[in-house]
């Protein structure tokens, strides 16, 4: 027999069936039930906002990676799933050309110039999210109120404030809660409340984040450290003074909370590789979006947590690493 | 006995059961076959040349002696003519200095070798090496420097696809028992434990039958690559941690495969020489099978003892997926070391499409040296080597667990496997420098 040529690679020779391309499809699966929760509350425009923001956040991707002579790299998924976050992190109402400069700044701006996919110091999506927050303040915060599809596809939109807004707005003009102001429990875990298109409705989120443990995309780490101190932090603030804010337990569910412990602080690229790490990024999560919720003038703080955090990662997985196996400390 | 277990690791899909329940079949030597016998086929130095071309040797005669205290004696495999000395194909190396002998006859009785000496002496002159494919010289191992109270015998086989540790322990179990008696008994060892991965139950209950009898307590493993790993066996079961950069001895412990316990029991009581040994041959081939083979065996005749090739095959793999080195020619020979054949159709290739590294930390989890791959493989890229060597790349065992699990397809262990020996370089010139 003529000696045939055989592929040679570094072993091992056995993968594990999961692939990045996978792995990124499986968590926008696990966003399928924010995503129809949305479209149920917000009709047309969250249909608008979903499919505009990925499609701008795809294309943004491809262009880049045509014009830097980079292969394309919208197979990988992280496109799309980037798009679909920062339509969850936008009002319903936001105008065309904010998702448009949003998916600009996520994947060119934030991602693309520090290298691409696995890069990128910040999650792009809440980088897109502070930085329209910044630019056009009015437009980043016209909550519109949710009415079920039921009641026929939302066309018209009637203004209306957030929970939390209503709460920190109440809190300067009579210093105390006002508790016919707040939203009920179930308004708020279903999502009956404006707010961001993907962040309220906390079930739906639990249900995605669960799904993503399930198939052991994430770990409990992050998601119940980031939430177990926020509920700790504002429930002693709530013990000391009731007056000063709502219960731990409405926290938790409320302003997007739930998404930025899943879905937004446990995004590999921009959180600790090593466990406990990520115990201390979670922790530090919750403790800022905590403080920025009582004392800052912010109503919602969680992005703006998960972001500074970001910056401590390098850092974290630095001075964590855990000694190797028959390491002897020096 | 309590089983204490390891952190990190993996469970890759096993797929031992094409080859787990078949009895070992010996290969036949026909006149005329080839040997191919590399005369570097163990960790340290090569064997030296004993014999002349032309020569002719008998099954069992020494043709190459140890090159030194590490390192092992090579034996003829048959009855032949030594045909050449020159360069043998090597999975590792390409090509490398060997010897081929060509059978004239066929026979099954060998030449012993002598009892004189001491038993060291005896394991050395038969060039038994380790057979779980590290092939470290046995006989280095069993001289201890420092006081061993443990003697370990690993049963583990914790390699997915290779059974012929398996079959050792169920058609010879009294070799491996008594060879590690022998080994416990030469060497003054207090206690000896034997270790079967739970995948392995026939095993399991065939060696508690013996436990009572040769004073050795069997411990049933958790099932878990790589749990046959020396320094994750010895946590596993004695809760010892070897440190950083030492071997078991530190610990009071050696550890030995199954089948180098067998080949002891065959060198010292019956005077055999190793010019044999059981290769699992599986994946694509027609019949997949468990071989008992003459050592210089090119890999081809054991696939064709298996049918042939089923399908095209695209990739060979000399050894076990998750260690073992593909090779780029079925003129490959067994060697002391060659624990399996695994052959890879394209369809049984897995999906290799490689990403950037998404920083998931599959690798960081997976990883039973609690090392932190995905940050050392951005040292490896820049040849960081000074970083590199404080992220401990040095104490990687290079069992793959974190390119397995790596979803972008870093080759996250062949550069650890480079950087390691670049590494070793530097501080033998630091070194040098200093002294
Ligand atoms: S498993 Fe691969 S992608 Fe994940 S952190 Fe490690 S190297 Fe990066
Ligand atoms: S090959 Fe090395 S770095 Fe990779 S998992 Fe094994 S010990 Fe860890």
């Amino acid at each position: 027999m003529p000696d045939r040529k055989f592929l040679v690679t570094f072993s091992p020779h056995d993968r594990h069936p999961e692939t990045t391309n996978k792995v990124m499809m499986t968590v926008i699966i696990a966003m399928l039930p924010i995503i129809a929760n949305s479209i149920w509350y917000y009709g047309y425009y969250a249909v608008k906002g979903y499919v505009l923001t990925a499609l701008f956040c795809v294309g943004f991707e491809y262009l880049f990676d045509k014009i830097s002579g980079r292969p394309i790299a919208i197979k990988d998924n992280s496109a799309l799933l980037t798009g679909l976050l920062l339509a969850m992190n936008m009002p319903a109402a936001a105008p065309w050309w904010t998702m448009l400069v949003g998916s600009f700044v996520a994947i060119v701006v934030s991602k693309q110039v520090y290298g691409g996919l696995g890069q990128n110091p910040f999650n792009p999506a809440l980088v897109a999210r502070v930085f329209l927050l910044i630019a056009w303040p009015v437009e980043m915060t016209s909550w519109v109120r949710p009415s079920p599809v039921i009641h026929g596809f939302l066309f018209d939109t009637v203004s209306s404030a957030t929970p939390l807004g209503t709460l920190k707005s109440d809190l300067i003009a009579h210093g105390h809660v006002v508790t016919a102001n707040l939203a009920t429990y179930t308004d708020q875990l279903i999502g009956n409340v404006s707010g961001c298109m993907g962040g309220d409705g906390a079930i739906f989120v639990l249900i995605g984040g669960l799904f993503m443990m399930n198939r052991k995309i994430i770990s409990w780490h992050i998601p119940v450290s980031f939430l177990g101190t926020l509920f700790v932090f504002t429930g002693i603030i709530w013990l000391i003074n009731p007056q000063r804010t709502i219960d731990p337990f409405l926290h938790i569910i409320s302003g997007g909370a739930m998404l930025a412990a899943f879905f937004m602080a446990t995004d590999y690229v921009t959180s600790p590789v090593i466990k406990r790490a990520q115990i201390v990024f979670g922790i530090g999560c919750g403790l800022i979006a905590g403080v920025i919720r009582i004392y800052g003038s912010y109503p919602e703080g969680t992005g703006f947590a998960v972001l500074i955090m970001n910056a401590f990662v390098p850092l974290l997985d630095k001075y964590m690493r855990p000694l190797s196996f028959g390491e002897v400390k020096k | 006995m309590p089983f204490f277990g390891f952190k990190g690791g993996i469970h890759p899909d096993y797929n031992k059961s094409s080859t787990s329940g078949k009895p070992t079949e010996t290969l036949p030597v026909r006149v005329g076959d080839k040997f191919y016998l590399p005369l570097s086929q163990h960790i340290g130095a090569p064997a030296k040349p004993v014999a002349a071309k032309n020569q002719q040797v008998k099954t069992g005669e020494l043709v190459a002696e140890a090159g030194g205290f590490i390192s092992a004696a090579i034996h003829s495999p048959v009855n032949g003519k030594i045909v050449s000395i020159s360069h043998v194909v090597h999975p590792m190396a390409g090509r490398m200095e060997g010897i081929v002998i060509e059978a004239d006859e066929t026979n099954d009785n060998y030449e012993p070798v002598s009892d004189e000496g001491s038993f060291q002496q005896i394991i050395q002159r038969a060039g038994i090496t380790g057979m779980g494919g590290a092939t470290f010289p046995t006989h280095v191992k069993l001289s201890p420097p420092k006081e061993v109270d443990t003697l370990l015998i690993n049963g583990a086989e914790c390699e997915p696809y290779l059974t012929c540790d398996h079959r050792i322990m169920l058609e010879e179990p009294l070799k491996v028992i008594k060879g590690a008696v022998l080994i416990k008994e030469k060497l003054n060892i207090k206690n000896l434990i034997i270790g079967i991965e739970k995948n392995k139950p026939d095993a399991i209950q065939l060696f508690k039958r013996y436990g009572r009898e040769y004073g050795f307590e069997l411990v049933p493993l958790y099932v878990k690559y790589p749990q046959g790993g020396e320094k994750q066996l010895i946590k596993s079961c004695l809760n010892r941690v070897v440190p950083e950069g030492k071997l078991p001895v530190e610990v009071g412990v050696i550890v030995h495969n199954v089948g180098t316990a067998a080949a002891v029991y065959e060198a010292f009581y019956e005077r055999k020489p190793l010019f044999e040994r059981i290769v699992t041959v599986t994946g694509a081939v027609v019949t997949p099978k468990n071989l008992r083979v003459r050592m210089g065996t090119p890999i081809l005749s054991l696939i064709e003892a298996c049918g042939g090739f089923l399908g095209v095959p695209k990739k060979i793999v000399m050894g076990g997926p998750m260690m073992g080195m593909a090779v780029t020619s079925v003129e490959t020979p067994v060697m002391k070391g060659t624990s399996g054949i695994v052959v890879y159709r394209e369809e049984d290739m897995p999906d290799l499409t490689k990403y950037p590294c998404i920083r998931c930390g599959r690798c960081v989890d997976a990883c039973p040296m609690l090392l932190v791959p995905s940050i050392m493989d951005r040292f490896v890229k820049r040849e960081m080597y000074e970083e590199l060597e404080q992220h401990h790349v040095l104490n990687c065992i290079e069992c793959g667990c974190c390119s397995y699990v790596c979803p972008s397809r870093r080759t996250l262990v062949g550069g650890f496997k480079t950087s390691k020996r670049h590494i070793m370089q530097i501080i033998k010139e630091r070194g040098a420098k200093n002294a």
